[in-house]
């Protein structure tokens, strides 16, 4: 089972939640909610699943429920209806002084504007988790200072968070957050409120902080580029329900409605997918085959290249010309020896990388693994297919114009 | 055309009066000598202190507090002023009374600011007792009260903590629910209970608040020093009575600037104590 599961999360915020939810139910938009009852939806039916060790990205405009979902998981809100449950734990069955304690293992959160204490120094609001458990004051002064290091604040210890810039800001509260060694990390619009430079720097450095601490992340974010270069799985989030769960790759080549569309639609393509996920299968693979056997498999396919691979792994293209050439002069027993050495790129690669190689190439660029094994090809024309903008549609027009 | 309710109200009133007197009275009367033993205590530490004594007390205080060599200077020469206007002993008495008032607002006062700050329904139910509190005359109050505790030092005491600890009560509240909705977030989302809350981060961060809350309710005790002499309690506001009452305005003006010297050394001392407080506000890079 996955990490956190919340299933079917409707908030409903006014006096009277209940009965809102019943006239919900029963069919009411959001509107007449509004309207009639003065009772806002907060969230409506919004079920995720994240799983252990991956960065789950939340993604929406303001007012689409994101920040209210991410407090569902710490129950700084409750919800109206829904389940959640963490770590095979039904957190709304806790009681208050279990939630505490829930919360000081489980899980730390990062802010937007950052909530810092601000009569504390920086040290003193990094070791706050281990405080609240009752550490001892020399233990969580030891281990806070590890964590200032780590984030890169070595020597401003004794700084009071007013002293920083919102940049250093922001690594305190994400050394505060680590700090617990909670399993989970909650992080509420993080980055966004700092100047672009610093906040890809710090989005660099979560990830590699992540690649060594393996936690599993809950991010929120507005900004889709930071979704996308963050997440390993996104979801997007609407008015309060969910438009679409899935891997970048998947939103950006799959948008499941117009509205993902329209979001999409201005990403840069070729720096966020990856060759691996654009490649295609290899059309013939040729191993040991003599010639004629080569040549013969070849044409019954239909395939003008052949993509040469043996025990040591990938050895070049054959074009089905040359195999009739060598054929006719007998000049060689098997493909291997035939083989054209041709450029090859890696399956991470992102399509801006692979690009140069694509159109240098007069065949399709063999995609090769770190082990050496051919794990498909990339032509000029599926980059190009994948790189030109969707045709756009009048709705999706209107869509984006609202 | 009016129905007579004032004849029904004030009569039980006296009942009310009556009978708490006639069933109560010995618990009012240790209630007001307790008080007295701690106020008794007080004064005489003051009065029997050499004067240079207290002066170099005020002069260190005013230093801890503001950490300001001018400063504190000035408010000892203020307090030496207090000896040379002769009225040394009467602000003793005054101080006395002030500093018991003034603890009693405090004991009384944050809780029920924190109180309010927790929930909209006791601010709402606190909020008009307050208004009553600062707007209704003191005589009102202190003629059952006279007859409670007798005439004298403790009566005044309760006049003053009713007059003076509404301000403390108001400026809490409003500290508490001005702390930062996130630095909130942040605190529950770490598992804080309520306690390590209020104590870790809601009270030092309202304690600016706080502290110009009790700036205030001591200027408002200080305001009430001469409706306390009228009911026997001794100090400055004797002088001032004494002025009025034997016609002679040269005495009432020496009381008057005594009060109001008192005033500024309180002043100055708890606002230089307050500002050192949010020092971690005034340093940016």
């Amino acid at each position: 089972m996955a990490l956190i599961e919340a299933r079917h999360l409707t908030k409903i915020f006014g006096s009277s939640p209940k009965k809102a939810l019943a006239r919900l139910k029963a069919g009411a938009t959001k509107e007449q909610l509004l309207t009639e009852t003065g009772h806002t939806v907060g969230l409506h039916d919004v079920s995720i699943s994240v799983e252990r060790g991956e960065i789950f990205v939340v993604m929406g405009l303001s007012g689409s429920g994101k920040s209210t979902l991410i407090r569902h998981l710490n129950r700084l809100i409750d919800p109206t209806e829904g389940e959640i449950v963490i770590d095979g734990v039904d957190i709304l069955a806790l009681s208050i002084r279990e939630l505490e304690i829930f919360r000081r293992q489980k899980m730390a959160m990062v802010f937007q504007r950052f909530g810092l204490f601000p009569h504390r120094t920086v040290i003193e609001n990094v070791a706050y988790g281990l405080e609240i458990r009752g550490e001892s004051r020399s233990s969580r002064r030891t281990k806070a200072a590890e964590w200032v290091a780590t984030v890169g604040l070595a020597g401003y210890e004794d700084q009071y968070p007013s002293q920083l810039s919102g940049g250093m800001q922001q690594r305190v509260g994400l050394a505060r957050a680590l700090c617990t060694d909670a399993e989970i990390l909650l992080m509420d619009e993080a980055f966004s409120a700092l100047d672009p430079l610093i906040r890809s720097q710090m989005q660099d450095e979560l990830t590699e902080l992540q690649a060594r601490l393996r936690k599993t992340i809950v991010f929120i974010t507005h900004d889709l580029d930071e979704a996308l270069r963050l997440g390993d799985r996104i979801a997007i989030l609407k008015d309060g329900t969910l438009s679409q769960i899935g891997t970048p790759a998947e939103i950006l080549l799959n948008p499941a409605d117009a509205y993902v569309r329209a979001f999409v639609k201005d990403v840069n393509r070729a720096r966020v997918l990856t060759v691996d996920v654009v490649m295609k299968p290899p059309p013939l693979r040729l191993t040991d085959e003599t010639l004629e056997q080569a040549l013969a498999e070849m044409q019954r396919r239909g395939a003008e290249i052949g993509y040469v691979v043996n025990a040591g792994g990938y050895r070049g293209v054959v074009t089905r010309d040359a195999v009739s050439a060598a054929i006719a002069d007998h000049r060689a027993p098997t493909v291997d020896a035939i083989a054209i050495g041709a450029p090859s790129i890696a399956p991470g690669a992102s399509l801006a990388e692979a690009l140069p190689a694509t159109l240098s190439s007069a065949f399709p660029v063999a995609v090769i693994g770190a082990d050496g094994a051919l794990q498909g090809i990339l032509s000029a024309d599926r980059v190009g297919e994948i790189l030109t903008p969707q045709p756009e549609t009048e709705p999706l027009h209107k869509e984006a114009a609202e | 055309m009016f129905i007579d309710i004032g004849k029904p109200i004030a009569d039980a009133t006296n009942a009310f009066i009556q009978w708490l007197i006639v069933n109560y009275g010995d618990v009012f009367e240790s209630i007001a000598n307790a008080l007295l033993t701690v106020l008794v205590f007080i004064e005489q530490l003051l009065r029997g202190a050499p004067p240079w004594l207290i002066l170099v007390i005020v002069a260190l205080i005013a230093y801890a507090a503001s950490h300001r060599v001018l400063l504190s200077i000035g408010v000892t020469a203020l307090a030496w002023l207090l000896g040379s206007l002769g009225l040394w002993e009467q602000a003793m008495q005054t101080i006395a009374i002030m500093l018991v008032s003034v603890a009693i607002a405090i004991i009384v006062g944050i809780p029920l600011g924190v109180a309010t700050a927790r929930s909209d329904i006791t601010r709402a139910v606190l909020n008009p007792l307050l208004d009553l509190m600062q707007t209704i005359p003191s005589f009102v109050y202190l003629i059952p009260a006279a007859m409670l505790f007798g005439l004298g030092k403790v009566p005044a005491i309760l006049a003053t903590v009713i007059y003076a600890t509404p301000p403390l009560i108001r400026l809490t509240d409003l500290g508490i629910r001005q702390v930062d909705r996130e630095v909130i977030e942040a605190s529950r989302a770490f598992g804080a209970t309520r306690w390590q809350m209020l104590k870790g981060v809601q009270i030092p961060l309202a304690l600016p608040s706080i502290m110009q809350g009790i700036n205030q309710t001591t200027m408002m005790a200080l305001a009430m020093v001469v409706i306390a002499s009228m009911i026997g309690a001794r100090g400055i506001g004797e002088t001032v009575l004494l002025g009025l009452q034997r016609n002679d305005p040269g005495k009432g003006l020496i009381g008057g600037i005594g009060i109001v010297i008192l005033a500024i050394v309180f002043d100055r001392i708890s606002q230089a104590f307050g500002r050192r407080l949010q020092a971690y506000r005034a340093v940016r890079s």
